[in-house]
């Protein structure tokens, strides 16, 4: 089985954060950083350190953070608010909703350990609803980078756009595997792997199983078309319909509930424009529980095996 | 140096902006007279004597003093102040609450109405956006202050706590903010609702410099809004416990919080006007 892309080194997404986070300061002197009690976890250490006047420790009160960050939008600065996706999102939903999104504030809030591979803290943690809830908000923007580059470049691109916007990433090490000077553009999604039998949409960590599915569906004589959407909202609708008229078929891959997530918005730009047999990788309508990240991807169905399988039932259905 | 304050002046202010609500939420027969109208006299002060203002409006606000409001369903008097601030014509007042307004139920900056910042209305936020805004003027070097009013109904939300220990930790002493001490709220008092038993006390004990005052007193609200200025730049946060009276400046609806959410009738708006002066000239 040959891949079409190859690694060196397996890095957290998380880390690309951190990385892009201290970029980003250095060029922009308006970007500042919130943090609610997960410095470390987050990577934002070494932005804190050189950068301690512009670095605001909130203690554990995110609802605060996001209220803190909009304030210092107003007053013309970048906030990038930090903590895990679960206490980005769900528990700080109105936060968001009336005092950022609503008021059109340029507010980033950057989301770590989202979906299973947080691991063993279990299904308290594990958010798989959050690029749901975000992607509902008007005039919020949903990123879901794949490695260590695509995270840094995330992290760097968004303080040039002016708007609220919504940055997840992970915990586990990944392979880093997207070029380091690869252009980050918001909303325009990259075509990985050209094929014509059937279109694989992925984003986050899934982006790497789809690759590593491509591989093996080419030995079985298939060949995908592997796209990384890395931002949910807005979709990049002219490359789903373009490549899906090509192929005639669609997989999404995501690690999110299939309810709210890119499926389902994949789901919507096909039926409402050419629709097409779409089969869709994700976490069905259940919460996740406390177990390594392999596992648990295998468990709930989110493996390059559930993508392979995916992609075998959408040729099917061609027929 | 702020120049001496014109009392009449003041007095007549707030009683236009008293006459304005009742006129707005009369005319869509809904919208939150009670509040409004306790503390009208808070937002004459304020942007009749308290704040420095810059020409016109810009949504950063560097250079001069900021207000937010918290409370978001008084919006008829901030509203009033603010066209009667000359920030938008007072002929827009008209349009409160009806289609295709900048006037929306709760202030809101998606219409790009001139004078608000954040949309307000889910309580509990304000306090936390003019804590960042008052940072943010920190960082940029400004040394205008931040002014923000929240009810005291809403003290009840969470979120107000975790703000004010963040204000006390990071010294955030640019800000100056006010609680409506109404005793009201909308299932009845704050006593039998929920108590706050000490406010004041509760605010001292998170580390802010607390200042009482009558807000339905203009000569007690110019002194006590200097004095609060005073306590800023020291390293505290102050926040002043102000008493006012739900409805206040028309007799029938005073002290009750069954005009918390309800608009006056024909025969009610009547009665209600005839006890206020058109000073300015109704818009």
């Amino acid at each position: 089985m040959s891949l079409k892309y190859t690694y060196t080194e397996k890095k957290d997404t998380r880390s690309g954060f951190g990385a892009g986070l201290l970029e980003v300061a250095r060029k922009n002197p308006d970007v500042v950083g919130l943090c609610a009690d997960l410095t470390g976890s987050l990577k934002m250490d070494a932005f804190q350190k050189e950068f301690p006047e512009r670095f605001f420790q909130v203690g554990i009160a995110e609802a605060n953070m996001i209220g803190l960050a909009a304030g210092m939008a107003t007053g013309g600065k970048i906030p990038y608010t930090g903590t895990f996706a679960n206490f980005s999102t769900g528990r700080v939903y109105d936060q968001i909703r009336q005092s950022v999104a609503y008021s059109g504030k340029n507010v980033k809030i950057c989301a770590s350990h989202a979906g299973l591979t947080l691991g063993e803290d279990g299904a308290t943690h594990q958010i798989l609803e959050d690029v749901g809830m975000m992607r509902m908000l008007p005039h919020m923007t949903v990123i879901n980078p794949c490695d260590y580059n695509q995270t840094k470049a995330a992290t760097i691109a968004i303080a040039d756009h002016e708007g609220p916007v919504y940055l997840r990433f992970g915990r586990p090490k990944y392979p880093v595997f997207i070029p380091e000077d690869m252009p980050f553009v918001i909303g325009k999604a990259i075509t990985l792997i050209e094929g014509s039998d059937v279109s694989i949409f992925a984003t986050g960590h899934l982006v790497w199983h789809a690759i590593e599915a491509e591989a093996a569906l080419r030995e079985k004589g298939i060949k995908a078309e592997v796209i990384n959407i890395h931002t949910i909202k807005p979709l990049d609708v002219d490359a789903i319909l373009a490549s899906v008229q090509k192929t005639g078929c669609a997989v999404s891959a995501e690690e999110h509930q299939l309810n709210g997530g890119l499926g389902d918005a994949v789901a919507q730009t096909l039926s409402r424009n050419a629709p097409a047999p779409l089969e869709m990788v994700g976490v069905n309508d259940s919460f996740g529980e406390s177990g390594v990240p392999e596992q648990l991807m295998e468990k709930y169905g989110l493996s390059t095996q559930s993508i392979i399988d995916a992609a075998m039932r959408a040729v099917e259905r061609k027929k | 140096m702020t120049p001496k304050p014109d009392f009449d002046q003041l007095r007549n202010v707030a009683t236009q902006v008293r006459r304005d609500v009742l006129r707005m939420v009369h005319a869509v027969q809904s919208g939150h007279p009670g509040g409004s109208l306790g503390c009208a006299d808070y937002f004459t002060a304020l942007y009749f004597h308290v704040l420095e203002l810059k020409k016109g409006f810009n949504m950063t606000g560097e250079g001069e003093d900021l207000f937010f409001l918290s409370n978001g369903h008084i919006s008829p008097v901030w509203y009033s102040t603010l066209a009667r601030k000359g920030y938008f014509e007072v002929s827009e007042l008209a349009t409160f609450r009806k289609i295709n307004s900048r006037l929306q139920g709760h202030p809101a900056t998606e219409e790009g109405l001139e004078g608000i910042r954040v949309a307000s209305g889910s309580l509990g936020q304000g306090l936390s956006v003019a804590l960042g805004a008052a940072q943010a003027k920190k960082l940029n070097g400004d040394k205008h202050h931040v002014y923000v009013l929240m009810g005291d109904g809403e003290q009840q939300e969470g979120q107000i706590w975790e703000a004010a220990m963040y204000a006390a930790h990071h010294q955030v002493d640019n800000i100056i903010a006010a609680v409506d001490c109404n005793n009201q709220q909308i299932d009845g008092t704050i006593r039998d609702v929920m108590d706050l038993l000490d406010l004041g006390k509760k605010w001292e004990a998170f580390g802010w410099a607390v200042v009482n005052c009558n807000g339905n007193d203009m000569e007690d609200l110019i002194r006590q809004l200097a004095y609060a200025k005073t306590l800023s730049g020291k390293g505290k946060p102050v926040i002043i416990m102000m008493q006012t009276v739900m409805g206040s400046g028309v007799d029938f609806m005073e002290n009750s919080h069954t005009w918390h959410g309800v608009a006056p009738s024909d025969e009610q708006l009547k009665k209600a006007l005839a006890q206020l002066d058109e000073t300015l000239g109704d818009y």
